[in-house]
């Protein structure tokens, strides 16, 4: 398979799946989420940034993305009066937001790696969340940050008050950030960082500083993470404690694993598959969060190269596929139709006793 | 002097459970490499059952059965899951153990739902222990960490004494030159993570009524046994029951002192006005800060003494 | 020999190491001069791996002096002693398994040419890290393998890989422990002809087990037994010592019936 012509040729194809999308969905609800996977896709490329990429389990991602939605309703809140414009650079903003939070906790985060990175991450998240919530001058308390995006004068007649507006702004806010963290991989850091998360102590003896790679990676990570959560605060004209939870963080790294961290489109798709399970399977069953613990540990299980390396096992050998193949495949399908149903009956019967 | 007394006694039960619980993961954690983010699922699910056993038998039988049952489930867990996905790496079993309690969670809403079980003292230990002038110690209280001990010294014993401790010893630190001796580690393995997961529902099924039984308690304390582990030093027991001490003394203490740097700096004649820029850090008392004092203590500790109190170099 | 101007390449001075009550290392001294090659030989368990872990930092020396090119660098972290111009390649094959054979050498290039944290630049435009890769792969027979993962590459592959990421940085003192552990006749005789090439004009310090591959290549063999070099001469002169002899012998003795 000619690889570079491929990749070329997708990228055309999603850049102008990205410019049409709102014509195929055009109503106000699919327009939501189509927002939404557009911010959770920055967010979860920004995570494997840290996971596939550099060998970094963060629990704590949502800090660095929820501290700069904070920062970007604030900033929104201060700019209101000025112009449409402005607003095109608040994610900037927030991204550069994000970055300072990702230097502060970064640094501690860093001073260990492996299990004690992620108890640390979990331990920051903690703490931020739980200062957030004693802070309420700052954060808003309960109820949080509301903010405004319409910011005054508009650009071109527009304001950004529609969601067809604030989808376009999303969209290239996305493209410009996928571009630029597949960039990164094509750099000796990228590179580095790779060789840093398969064998640290060999990349220590070659003249690396694992310490290092692992702290700028992770800066760079939180930069990216940040212009998520500015968007997000974009989108939805609030921010709550609820942005920078461990429940959050534990949703990026679900949808993130779910996609696959080993290939670099793959948390595109968890980004997708995760928004679609918290958006639209909610809506008809109480069973939604249940079903992603499920789909995750079941992925950890059998599939660990999530959604993307199962699709590209599939694309290679579906031809050498054998009968007793189909035949499991099958019997999987069926097993987890009988999960589905025996799960919904047992809601059904919890809510009405 | 009694409130110190009374606050240091009730801090110390608090820490023994803390330990119980953090036993058992730096067990598991030194023997499989894993470190069991579902130990505080396992922690709930002793509270869960214990609670419907307490219903139908009493208190007594559910101090039992509530235990041995989330070991056997760890045993389960461990065979099925664990084992399957040791082969893909570290950070795999760790991805394991956190989409188990992030199942585990909801399993247990669909069982009993979201709201907090009324599992109750029972009656024999309801009460002052003792009273100190004006302030009562909880007789349960007294009694958690008369457990916690016994529990503990008998844990200690079998480790140091017996054959089967013998095994787990060796196969913290040798496992191939024991299975290369004709042991089946894989099956001491299995072992000690249930074992390990009995200790989190023993803890579950004390505190679940001297605390609160809850779809949230698993995550309220988890959080706080993994700082124990870590400040601990990763892999000691020793570095576990100081930092278990420590954190629930500090926490008890903290919850119940208002002071706040605002007033201490009043106290030396220091006065800030309201719409000074760090007065809302400064107006916290110790009282809303203490949830959050184990994470401040991590960090510090991290940023003075990366590996722990008693851990190995990194 | 050495003098102040000239000191040697590598230098220990009554080095010891100990782990709990056993003393791996017990007063080792040796002393490696500029373009020399040593060969370093031991019953196992002499402490031989300890050595090169002293010597490339991932141990710190309990006491003594140990100096490259006159600096002391006991207690100095790996990648920083791999910046002052040592390389060590390891006897358990540790490569990058899920990085191509080009990725792992390019890692290694990278750090000789000082890009480590660089992300302002593309991979592609590094003309003279390329050009290195290229150089690296003729060098060690890789060129079938560039796009392939390191991971799955055969064994004698990946030791061929573990030797080109060692001297990638063109480090002038280079330590390779076991080369050629695992290899059959063929393989180790390959092997020793890419080390001979790879070192020219460098200093090597090797520890060996096959005397072939050690009498073909070294100019000078030092015998550590019990964490002392009890001898360290010319292979002919090693050949003939008493002391050695008896180390080695002694160790047969004791294993027969």
């Amino acid at each position: 398979m000619a690889l570079s012509s491929w990749r070329g040729k997708s990228l055309w194809l999603a850049f102008a799946l990205l410019l049409a999308a709102p014509l195929l969905f055009a109503q106000s609800a699919a327009l939501s989420i189509l927002s939404q996977c557009g911010c959770m896709m920055i967010l979860a490329l920004s995570f494997n940034m840290l996971l596939g990429q550099s060998g970094m389990l963060s629990f704590g991602h949502a800090v660095y993305s929820g501290l700069a939605a904070f920062a970007s309703a604030h900033l929104m809140n201060e700019l209101a009066g000025s112009s449409a414009a402005a607003l095109l650079l608040v994610p900037l903003a927030g991204g550069v937001a994000g970055m300072l939070a990702g230097v502060v906790f970064g640094y501690v985060a860093t001073r260990r790696s492996g299990t004690a990175l992620s108890m640390i991450s979990l331990a920051l998240v903690e703490l931020v969340a739980a200062a957030v919530l004693m802070l309420p001058a700052w954060f808003g308390g309960e109820s949080g940050v509301s903010t405004n995006r319409v910011l005054g004068m508009p650009l071109f007649g527009v304001d950004f008050s529609s969601q067809l507006q604030v989808y376009y702004l999303i969209a290239f806010w996305l493209f410009v950030s996928t571009a630029a963290m597949y960039g990164l991989t094509q750099t000796p850091l990228g590179r580095i960082a790779n060789a840093v998360r398969d064998n640290p102590q060999r990349a220590a003896f070659i003249g690396h500083d694992p310490r290092q790679v692992r702290y700028l990676m992770f800066m760079l990570s939180a930069f990216f993470a940040g212009v998520g959560g500015a968007l997000t605060a974009i989108n939805f004209e609030i921010v709550s404690a609820e942005n920078l939870s461990l429940l959050r963080s534990a949703q990026i790294l679900l949808f993130t694993f779910i996609g696959g961290i080993g290939y670099f489109f793959g948390p595109m798709i968890g980004a997708i598959t995760g928004v679609l399970f918290s958006s639209l399977l909610s809506a008809y069953t109480r069973g939604w969060q249940l079903y992603l613990g499920l789909l995750f540990v079941l992925i950890v299980l059998f599939a660990p190269g999530g959604i993307a390396g199962a699709w590209i096992k599939l694309l290679a050998g579906w031809r050498q596929m054998t009968l007793r193949g189909w035949l499991r495949l099958a019997g999987g399908l069926l097993t987890a139709f009988g999960a589905v149903f025996l799960i919904e009956m047992l809601y059904r019967r919890a809510a009405i006793l | 002097m009694e409130f110190t007394l009374i606050t240091l006694l009730n801090g110390l039960s608090y820490g023994l459970l803390l330990f119980l619980l953090s036993s058992g993961l730096t067990l598991i954690f030194s023997m499989l490499g894993v470190l069991n983010f579902a130990h505080a699922s396992f922690y709930m699910l002793g509270a869960y059952f214990a609670y419907a056993i307490s219903i139908q038998l009493g208190f007594w039988p559910a101090l039992l059965l509530a235990p041995l049952l989330t070991g056997l489930l760890g045993a389960l867990v461990e065979r099925v899951g664990l084992r399957h996905v040791r082969r893909h790496g570290q950070v795999a079993e760790l991805l394991f153990t956190f989409g188990l309690s992030y199942v585990v969670v909801e399993l247990v809403q669909l069982a009993w739902g979201r709201s907090a079980l009324p599992y109750a003292i029972p009656a024999q230990l309801d009460g002052p222990l003792f009273t100190l002038y004006s302030t009562a110690f909880p007789a349960y209280r007294g009694f958690m960490m008369l457990l916690a001990l016994l529990v503990l010294l008998a844990a200690g014993w079998l480790l140091k004494r017996s054959r089967i401790g013998m095994l787990i010893q060796a196969a913290l630190t040798h496992p191939q030159m024991l299975e290369a001796l004709g042991h089946n580690v894989p099956r001491l393995f299995t072992l000690v993570f249930a074992a390990g997961c009995a200790l989190a529902g023993l803890a579950g099924v004390v505190g679940g009524n001297a605390f609160v039984t809850e779809p949230g308690m698993a995550a309220g304390v988890g959080s706080i046994i993994f700082v124990v582990v870590v400040v601990g030093g990763l892999g000691s027991l020793k570095g576990a029951f100081i930092a278990s001490l420590l954190i629930g003394i500090l926490q008890t203490y903290a919850v119940a002192l208002d002071v706040s740097l605002l007033s201490a700096l009043a106290h030396w004649g220091i006065q800030i006005a309201p719409d000074a820029v760090g007065y809302p850090l400064l107006r916290l008392t110790l009282a809303q800060v203490a949830p959050v004092l184990p994470y401040l203590l991590l960090v510090l500790v991290m940023l003075l003494r990366p590996r722990g109190l008693f851990g190995l170099r990194d | 020999m050495s003098d102040q101007l000239h000191p040697p390449v590598l230098e220990l001075r009554n080095l010891h190491k100990q782990f709990g009550a056993v003393r791996i290392i017990n007063g080792a001294a040796l002393q490696l001069r500029q373009g020399e090659k040593l060969a370093l030989i031991g019953p196992n368990g002499a402490g031989k791996s300890t050595l090169f872990n002293l010597i490339s930092g991932a141990i710190v020396p309990g006491s003594g002096e140990l100096l490259l090119r006159g600096r002391e660098i006991g207690g100095m972290t790996p990648f920083q002693i791999s910046r002052l111009g040592l390389a060590r390649s390891f006897q358990i094959t540790s490569i990058f398994p899920r990085l191509s054979v080009v990725d792992n050498l390019r890692t290694a290039v990278l750090a000789a040419h000082g890009y480590r944290y660089t992300f302002w630049r593309r991979l592609s435009g590094l003309g003279k890290v390329n050009y290195r890769i290229e150089e690296l792969l003729q060098q060690c027979g890789l060129q079938a393998h560039g796009a392939t993962l390191a991971g799955d590459l055969s064994y004698a592959v990946q030791r061929a890989l573990e030797i080109g990421i060692t001297i990638a940085g063109d480090a002038s003192l280079i330590l390779l422990d076991e080369p050629t552990a695992g290899m059959n006749r063929d393989e180790a005789a390959a092997a020793t002809e890419l080390i001979r090439r790879v070192s020219a004009g460098k200093t090597l310090l090797l520890i060996e087990h096959d005397m072939d591959v050690v009498f073909g290549l070294v100019d000078r063999i030092a015998v550590l037994v019990d964490g002392r070099i009890i001898a360290c001469d010319t292979p002919a002169a090693i050949r003939a010592n008493r002391a050695v002899q008896e180390a080695y012998l002694g160790a047969v003795e004791a294993q027969q019936p």
